[in-house]
Order: C-alpha cells, then sequence, then structure tokens
C-alpha cells in the first residue's frame, strides 16, 4: 500500500510540473503584457526599467525557473490589474465561487434524487417520462443559453429576482457571504438554478439507472417478504445502495461545476473566480491566469489522486498490479 | 450485399422511433438550409450595402426598407435575422463537423493502435487519456482557444483536443476485444504489415460504438464552439456563429428586445436536441443488454 501510494504521489507531482511547464509556455505565448503595463506614450527609459522590474528581458526558461522558485514559496506574484497580491486577490475571489458551486450541486441532489428515484420506481408512468424529458434537455441545452431564458422570465419578466451580482453579504469565518442574507440569497437563486441543472440532469439519470436495477435484485425482494412497505424498501435498502456511486458522483462533479461556474458568474455578474478568469484572458494578466488555471490543475489532480487511493483501499487488486 | 441487408433492418428498426424520425428529419432540414443559405434568404446579412440601420432592432414581423418582411425581427445593425441565423448555422455545423471528424480521426487510430500495441506503451497512453477525461471537456476548449486566440484553425484544434480523448477511451475498448478474436490473429499470420491490420481489418469492426460517441460529440462541439464564442474566446467577430449572434443580442435583453438573442438560441437548441435524440436511438439499437 505504501509503495501504491507513493507512486501515485510521484506520478502526480509529475503531471504537476508538466501543467506548469504548459501553462507558463502557454501563458507566455499571449500578448505582451508590456503593452498593458506601460502607457504608450512612455519614454524609452521607463520601459526598459519596468521590462527589467518583472524579469520579461530575460529568456523563458530563466523566467520559468523564477516562477517555480516563487510558487515554491507560495508566492504566486502580483496581479498586473488590480496591482495586489494574486494570492490575495484569489482567495477574496473565491468564496463567491464556493458557494454559487456548493448551492448549485446540494441543490441538484436534493431534487435529482428523489426525482430520479421515482423515474426508476415507475419507469411508465406519465410523470417518470415528463421527468426524463426534462433531464435530456438539461444534458442538451448549453448553459449560458438557460442562463439567458432564465433572466429573462425571472429577472426582467416577472422581476422576482435580480439578473446579477451578488448583493448584500454578510462577514462569516473571515469572509464575505451571499447566501447568509435575504438580498444575497434572491441574488444566489437565479445563478445557483442555471449552474445546477446540468448537475440535476446527471443525479436523475443516475439515481434512476441505480433504482431500476436494484428493483429486481434479492435485496429488495427480502426486504419486501420481510414485510417492509414499499416506502421503507426505497428509503432503507435502496437508497443506502444508490447512495455509493451518486456520493462519489458529487465529489467528482464538484471539480467540473468549478469550470461551468465560467459560464454562470459571467452571465450574472458573479463576481467570482470564473468571472476574474475571463476579465485576467481580456486584460493580459498573467500572473492571475497562470495562478487560476495551476489551482484548477492542482484541484483536479487532488481530486485524482484520492479517488486513486479510495479505489486502492477498497479493491486490493489495483495495489498488487501497480508494484 | 450483407451490409446492405443490414443497414435495411437498421433502418426499419429506426425507423420505428417516431421521435428519432422526426429529429432526423429536423436534421436534415437545418443542414440543408444551411447549405443553400444564399438561395433562401433575403438577403446576405454580411453585405454591408444591403443593411440600413433605419432597420435596426425590428420586432418580428416588420416590413422593412429591403421591401420584404423580418419575420424574426432585425438585429442591431439591421440584419435580418432569419438571414444571420442561417450564415450562423453554416459557420456553426462547419466546426462541429470538421473538430468531429478530425477528433474522431485521431482518438480512434490512438485508441485502436494502443489497443493492438499493448504492454507498457497501452497503458500509458490510456492513462493520459483517462487524466484528461477526468478535466471538464468545457475548461480544456476554454483554456486553449484563450491561449491560441480567435479563429476557426484555433477553434477547431481546442475542440478536437477537447473531444478526441472519448474517441480514443471508446476505440481502445472495442479494438481490444477485437484483438483476441481469430480474423485478427489469422490476418496477422498473413504478410500484411500491422498498420494494415489495425486500419483495415480492426478499425472497421469498432465503427458501431465510434459512431454513437460521434454524434454525440458533433452536437457537444457545437455546444461548445457557441459557449465560447458567446464567453468571447472563440471566433473572431469576422465569422459570426450562433453563439457570437446569440452574445451580440445579449445587451438589448434587458431593454426588452428579446428576439435578437433568443431565436439564434431556439435554432441552436433544436439543433443540438435533435443530434441528441439521434445518438440516443443508435446507442439503444446497438446496446447488446437492450435487444431481446
Amino acid at each position: 500500500m505504501g509503495g501504491y501510494v507513493l507512486g501515485r504521489a510521484g506520478q502526480a507531482l509529475i503531471v504537476m510540473l508538466v501543467m506548469s511547464a504548459l501553462v507558463f509556455v502557454g501563458v507566455f505565448a499571449i500578448g505582451n503584457p508590456v503593452d498593458v503595463l506601460i502607457s504608450p506614450d512612455a519614454t524609452q527609459e521607463i520601459r526598459r526599467q519596468v521590462i527589467a522590474q518583472y524579469g520579461l528581458d530575460r529568456p523563458l526558461w530563466e523566467q520559468y525557473l523564477a516562477f517555480l522558485g516563487r510558487l515554491a514559496q507560495g508566492d504566486f506574484g502580483r496581479s498586473l490589474v488590480y496591482n495586489m497580491p494574486v494570492g490575495d486577490l484569489i482567495l477574496s475571489r473565491l468564496p463567491a465561487t464556493l458557494e454559487l458551486t456548493l448551492a448549485a450541486v446540494i441543490g441538484a441532489t436534493a431534487a435529482g434524487v428523489p426525482l430520479g428515484m421515482y423515474a426508476g420506481y415507475k419507469p411508465d408512468s406519465p410523470v417518470s417520462k415528463l421527468i426524463m424529458a426534462a433531464s435530456i434537455l438539461g444534458f442538451s441545452v448549453p448553459t449560458f443559453w438557460v442562463g439567458l431564458v432564465l433572466i429573462l422570465a425571472f429577472a426582467v419578466d416577472l422581476g422576482w429576482f435580480p439578473a446579477g451580482g451578488r448583493g448584500e453579504t454578510a462577514r462569516f469565518l473571515g469572509a464575505e457571504w451571499s447566501f447568509l442574507t435575504l438580498d444575497g440569497l434572491k441574488h444566489l437563486a437565479l445563478p445557483a438554478l442555471n449552474l445546477s441543472l446540468f448537475k440535476f440532469a446527471m443525479m436523475v439519470r443516475l439515481a434512476r439507472s441505480g433504482v431500476r436495477e436494484l428493483m429486481l435484485s434479492d435485496t429488495v425482494r427480502y426486504a419486501r417478504a420481510q414485510g417492509l412497505s414499499e416506502g421503507q424498501v426505497l428509503r432503507h435498502h435502496v437508497l443506502k445502495l444508490i447512495a455509493i456511486p451518486i456520493v462519489t458522483v458529487f465529489g467528482l462533479e464538484f471539480g467540473s461545476t468549478l469550470a461551468f461556474a465560467i459560464v454562470t458568474e459571467t452571465i450574472f455578474s458573479w463576481p467570482g473566480l470564473g468571472k476574474l478568469i475571463i476579465e485576467s484572458i481580456a486584460s493580459l494578466d498573467r500572473p492571475v491566469m497562470v495562478a487560476y488555471l495551476m489551482l484548477v490543475a492542482m484541484l483536479f489532480i487532488l481530486i485524482n489522486f484520492s479517488v486513486d487511493l479510495a479505489y486502492a483501499a477498497l479493491d486490493p487488486r489495483l495495489r498488487r498490479r501497480a508494484r | 450485399m450483407r451490409s446492405g441487408e443490414a443497414l435495411r433492418r437498421f433502418w426499419r428498426e429506426f425507423a420505428r422511433n417516431r421521435v428519432a424520425v422526426a429529429a432526423l428529419v429536423v436534421v436534415a432540414a437545418i443542414i440543408l438550409l444551411a447549405a443553400f443559405a444564399p438561395l433562401v434568404t433575403p438577403q446576405n446579412p454580411y453585405d454591408m450595402a444591403s443593411l440600413s440601420l433605419r432597420d435596426a432592432r425590428r420586432p418580428p414581423g416588420y416590413v422593412g426598407t429591403g421591401g420584404y418582411m423580418h419575420w424574426l425581427g432585425t438585429d442591431a445593425q439591421g440584419r435580418d435575422l432569419f438571414s444571420a441565423i442561417l450564415y450562423g448555422l453554416r459557420i456553426s455545423l462547419e466546426m462541429g463537423l470538421v473538430a468531429g471528424a478530425v477528433a474522431l480521426a485521431i482518438g480512434a487510430s490512438l485508441g485502436a493502435s494502443a489497443a493492438f500495441v499493448g504492454g507498457r506503451v497501452e497503458s500509458f497512453l490510456m492513462r493520459l487519456v483517462d487524466l484528461q477525461l477526468s478535466f471538464p471537456a468545457i475548461l480544456l476548449a476554454f483554456v486553449l482557444a484563450a491561449l491560441l486566440g480567435q479563429g476557426k484553425t484555433q477553434l477547431v484544434l481546442a475542440l478536437v483536443a477537447a473531444q478526441y480523448a472519448y474517441f480514443a477511451r471508446t476505440a481502445h475498448g472495442a479494438a481490444s476485444a477485437e484483438r483476441s478474436k481469430d480474423y485478427v490473429e489469422a490476418a496477422l499470420s498473413t504478410p500484411l504489415s500491422p498498420m494494415r491490420v489495425v486500419f483495415r481489418h480492426i478499425l472497421p469492426n469498432c465503427l458501431p460504438p465510434l459512431l454513437v460517441v460521434a454524434t454525440v460529440q458533433v452536437a457537444s462541439a457545437i455546444s461548445l464552439e457557441a459557449t465560447l464564442s458567446f464567453l468571447g474566446v472563440g471566433l473572431p467577430p469576422s465569422e459570426p456563429s450562433l453563439g457570437m449572434l446569440i452574445a451580440n443580442g445579449f445587451q438589448y435583453m434587458m431593454s426588452g428586445r428579446t428576439w435578437i438573442s433568443m431565436y439564434p438560441g431556439v435554432a441552436l437548441i433544436t439543433l443540438i436536441i435533435a443530434i441528441n435524440l439521434i445518438g440516443d436511438q443508435i446507442r439503444d439499437q446497438l446496446n447488446p443488454r437492450l435487444r431481446r
């Protein structure tokens, strides 16, 4: 087991290093930050000074090594646009994205699992067909389009919810959160709904196929033979068994929801990480781009690593083969 | 002869699902309309001389200075939306089909070759593919599109990089099963080159599952392209795909001029849903577990 963990950790480190080189070279290839940093009417002398100050005159590999060195000390550099440390900038935007993502994933699970279970329990009822049609829509319709329709319907036409922003926030654990105030909750509702639709469709399908398979199994047959009511069978036996894949997907999807948050945050002007990365690409803010991409890469490598470890803990064959 | 018979049987089974047939008709109609757009549309929406700002942002049903009815309204430049949508569909379809075809070619060759070669090369390549599949495609395409800059070629590259892995995984699975069959052994015992065996003998037998992945991936490429163009990292303004039309209309939505964004969006999702419905039907028909 120890060898396996070490091997996988080594692999994760190598992937991380390769990613950092790719990200660095990739970001380096777009645009020239000098044009952003220095006003066009600056003198040649000031130009040279600024370029030297940011180390932009040195060869690429030297800049990369310097970047790795700073990274090892937890220093992501300074944002060229906000003129503050990138680490602080990202930390200040993180709560917004975190609460949006969590609200979306939890909402999707809370609504999708019961509906999916119903659709699996009574596959031929008209309600089930409706639920499945909704899930096909959730899979097919692009997120940004759903966002537009939501704004149009609930913000412009009905006026129930605001069309963008975070609203009033309250301080908790040293960060600002929208979900703690009524106004903030109103602002959170539409973007969270928008972000949750794709996950909702997935949860419905997952729960439905799980229930369909389990209803034919011996577990359910014996539970029924015990005299349990159908509701008890579903709650105590079926739900417990389908919970395992659902929890796994819940964890995995949390990462990919971050990716979709880019779209949702742009449409609803939600000031989170997704909006930050879009802005930094538009304004060629290299340090922010590099830091965001590295963080996302690290997140996914960590998720993969933990999934590998969990599977190894559950399946002894994997441990032996890895050596 | 025998493949003709199999195709006919496939079609008879397909025709029994009326929703799938309707979806097929819709997709065919959209492709035809887009292909013959210059003949069908009342104006060339990108010929500046035919646009008049007096027609700008008119609601559906307005009869403009051109003397014909804009039955889907006009956009901020006075462009007939129906014409703009058909021209936009051309670009969206082109991107989806080209990206899907290139991803299929690269992914299928990679997956089938890996299954054929086996050993360390196979496990290394497939581990790479798995790692990439754990990354959301939209994020990968977004980052690449942002790094490569705007343009048709760049966008196709980003889409292919995000999608080839799905084909590779599918081709690998199918080819691994084929690899151990007798006809492969027989082909290998003749002096045919291994390349020929992989591409002429193994790959054709992996086509059915790849076909299912291809339909789904073309739909998702079209959706991805629209999303990227909407976010401003996809195609340049000189290539107005559906995503760009929707983005351009977004700013007028708050003031109640909803048609500028809505109709291109309706065209987009109709196309995507129709392709997905066809894909679902083909998948069900090819799924051995549902056959009995």
